[in-house]
């Protein structure tokens, strides 16, 4: 198992290097280089740089040597925890992303704990009913909430909030905590917005688990094993909960590592849509503005939170079935 | 309820046997028609296959399906609500059907258009209507449109209509054109690209497997809607509509390629083993005609099922782009461009009907999943 796991977090060091290359790649597509239009920026402002101040920051990216050395520099400071500055912001991109991070991440790990909590005694119920009305209702909905685009969906209920209850749905904070220090009020103010963005983001993936508990235990149910365990006298909830239902459960584990990216991917939109003080606003923003040392530690971060889930969800799978070790 | 068909079907087989002559018939058929059958088992896909070409042959004439042009507007008929087309007047039942017409007014206080219908005056809905002129394809110059009014100061916006006052069906008519086929020119770019790599990937096999394989993984490990992002905020502002258009298909095909190329290895290393392709082998069969000739055919359906279920991921990501203002930008017409107007939750609570192109969306994203379902079961006839 040591093994496994050695091995595994070997792999992710050249797939993180390798990541920061096509950041930095992406970072320099947009014609022009940044601190051109950041001069620019600062003279239509009435801000005028002297010499020495365009030397010096030219030296603190060394635009001035090639490429390569530019990401050899860029990579360094990084992984001295030096993201580079803002230019639509003017401040050290440190200041800007963490809580936005720490925020981003509290609502994806929040929906991916509701998608299980929803979707899996739902894919019981839906298979062990399996052609009753019930189930096509479920399967009605479980498409119906893959088809809706998630942007859409946190549309709907902004607008029902709206109309319903006069309020607007959006943001994570109630006006009078959005600049005040943590707290735990705040903390209960955070968990009362929370719901919105939960069921946005939430509601595709828990579909599609549903749909995949649901064929898996179908798959299970009519096993040999079972009609042992029934033959032996347990009972029904027994011998459902006890044997098929744990072997259902593999993908779900499996699942920790696409869902997790597809929720910090997703709550980028949605969070744009709902005005959540996250990720997604943000990274919109500094890509429109073509800020891109902030956009670039954003993809940098999320990419390595990405890896970091399929990492998580591989040590688990190996933990839970033991053969996947031996490849 | 098609389930419980296929379930009561199989059980049948199962029992006493079909009869003598079914049976016979299903010995015999040729693989194209089985495939049918088991398709035409899974009746939400029939019908959903009929909804997408539907959509499709929306996208191809929508100039001749849409009552107006779309660009067109009337600063008059602002949020101007849907107009319901009906039978029934104080006069009593009339055959051809008509919309009132559409009195607004400025609220002095608010300053919100409330418009209220005009029972006096009726405009009645022709087929076959002069309109404004348009160019069929570059083939022939004309002014047909299927339906409209004929009354020049009258409206019919039967889904209501946007901010400066176009019609809202025409814009998503219109809409249906780019949004439809972005997602096919994006499938058919990843299908190349798939096909290409994962079948280099699964018939050499070896190292120049494991390489494309930890390409492949690394691909799908930067968190797609970012990265998306940042290359279309890459595209120069200043192309034109159509380049930018390409740009956004190249995009999204550029990480749909991946599953593709998945696919297509799987079949191949799965195929490389079968027998059939041994015997070809030791008959002396060229390589490529065994890749042609007896590997392709039998993975073909499968991947023309994968197929079908990338493009409503295409169609939902162009929506999503084009909403966040990354994607495709006016005048270019597509659904996520009009759910751009949505994004103001103000204007949606003004004007609901906002939404409509959202319910486009939904329609094909099902319906390509129905079919896609359909095409992934009867790709594989044999099993039960």
């Amino acid at each position: 198992m040591l093994k496994f796991i050695l091995r595994r977090l070997l792999i992710t060091i050249p797939m993180l290097f390798g990541i920061s290359i096509v950041t930095f790649v992406l970072i320099q597509l947009p014609p022009g280089d940044f601190l051109t239009s950041y001069i620019a920026e600062l003279e239509s402002t009435g801000h005028v740089l002297d010499d020495a101040e365009i030397a010096s920051l030219r030296n603190r990216y060394g635009l001035d040597s090639p490429l390569y050395a530019q990401f050899l520099k860029w990579f360094w400071n990084m992984i001295q925890g030096d993201f580079g500055v803002s230019f639509q912001w003017n401040k050290p991109v440190n200041e800007l992303i963490w809580e936005r991070l720490a925020l981003t991440f509290i609502i994806s790990l929040a929906t991916l704990i509701f998608t299980w909590v929803v979707a899996l005694p739902i894919g019981v119920y839906s298979a062990t009913h399996q052609y009753a009305v019930s189930d096509y209702v479920i399967t009605f909905f479980g498409f119906l909430g893959r088809g809706i685009p998630d942007f859409m969906l946190a549309l709907i209920l902004m607008w029902i909030g709206l109309i319903y209850l006069g309020t607007s749905a959006g943001g994570l904070f109630s006006l009078e905590y959005k600049q005040a220090p943590w707290s735990f009020a705040k903390v209960w103010d955070l968990l009362k917005h929370l719901w919105v963005p939960i069921i946005v983001l939430g509601t595709s993936n828990t579909a599609g688990l549903i749909r995949i508990m649901r064929n898996n235990l179908l798959d299970e149910l009519h096993k040999p094993y079972v009609e042992t365990a029934r033959s032996k006298g347990l009972t029904e909830q027994r011998i459902l909960w006890k044997y098929p239902v744990r072997i259902a459960l593999n993908p779900f584990v499996s699942t920790v590592g696409w869902v997790l990216p597809t929720l910090i991917s997703g709550a980028t939109i949605v969070s744009v849509v709902l005005s959540l003080p996250t990720t997604g606003p943000l990274l919109l923003s500094a890509l429109l503005s073509q800020d891109m040392y902030l956009a670039g530690s954003f993809v940098m971060i999320l990419s390595t939170l990405t890896i970091l889930g399929t990492l998580v969800s591989d040590i688990l799978l190996a933990w839970i079935d033991p053969r996947i070790r031996m490849e | 309820m098609s389930s419980i068909a296929t379930q009561e079907a199989h059980d049948s087989t199962n029992g006493s046997g079909l009869p003598e002559s079914e049976e016979e018939k299903i010995y015999v058929a040729s693989h194209r028609q089985l495939m049918w059958w088991r398709f035409r088992k899974h009746k939400v896909a029939v019908g959903s296959t009929a909804v997408v070409l539907l959509l499709y042959l929306v996208a191809l004439a929508c100039e001749f399906l849409a009552p107006y042009d779309q660009s067109a507007y009337d600063a008059k008929y602002i949020y101007a609500p849907p107009q319901r087309v009906r039978f029934f007047s104080a006069d009593g039942f009339h055959l051809r059907p008509f919309v009132y017409a559409l009195e607004g007014e400025r609220d002095p206080e608010t300053l919100v258009m409330l418009y209220e219908e005009d029972r006096q005056t009726i405009y009645p809905i022709h087929f076959f209507v002069r309109g404004s002129p348009y160019s069929f394809w570059g083939l022939f110059d004309t002014d047909l449109h299927l339906f409209g009014i004929r009354e020049e100061e009258g409206t019919m916006f039967l889904l209501g209509s946007d901010r400066n006052g176009r019609d809202l069906l025409t814009r998503i008519l219109y809409g249906t054109r780019i949004s439809m086929s972005i997602g096919l020119v994006g499938v058919i770019l990843s299908l190349v690209l798939g096909v290409l790599i994962g079948g280099v990937s699964g018939y050499y096999g070896g190292p120049i497997d494991d390489v494309i394989q930890r390409i492949i993984e690394f691909l799908r490990s930067i968190p797609s809607i970012p990265l998306w992002l940042t290359l279309s905020a890459a595209l120069p502002s200043d192309w034109s509509a159509l380049r930018i258009y390409l740009g956004i298909t190249v995009i999204l095909s550029f990480i749909g390629w991946t599953g593709l190329a998945r696919v297509v290895r799987g079949r191949f290393l799965a195929l490389r083993e079968e027998e059939f392709i041994m015997a070809a082998r030791f008959a002396g069969v060229s390589e490529i005609r065994i890749i042609l000739r007896h590997m392709v055919p039998s993975f073909l359906s499968h991947i023309i099922a994968s197929l079908t279920l990338a493009i409503p991921n295409m169609i939902l990501s162009e929506t999503a782009l084009s909403f966040l203002g990354l994607g495709l930008r006016p005048p270019i017409v597509s659904w996520g461009v009009l759910l751009k107007e949505a994004q103001n939750v103000q204007a949606v609570a003004l004007a609901p009907w906002l939404f409509l192109p959202g319910v486009f969306v939904v329609i094909a994203v099902l319906a390509f999943n129905f079919v896609g379902d359909g095409l992934r079961d009867a790709a594989d006839p044999y099993a039960n």
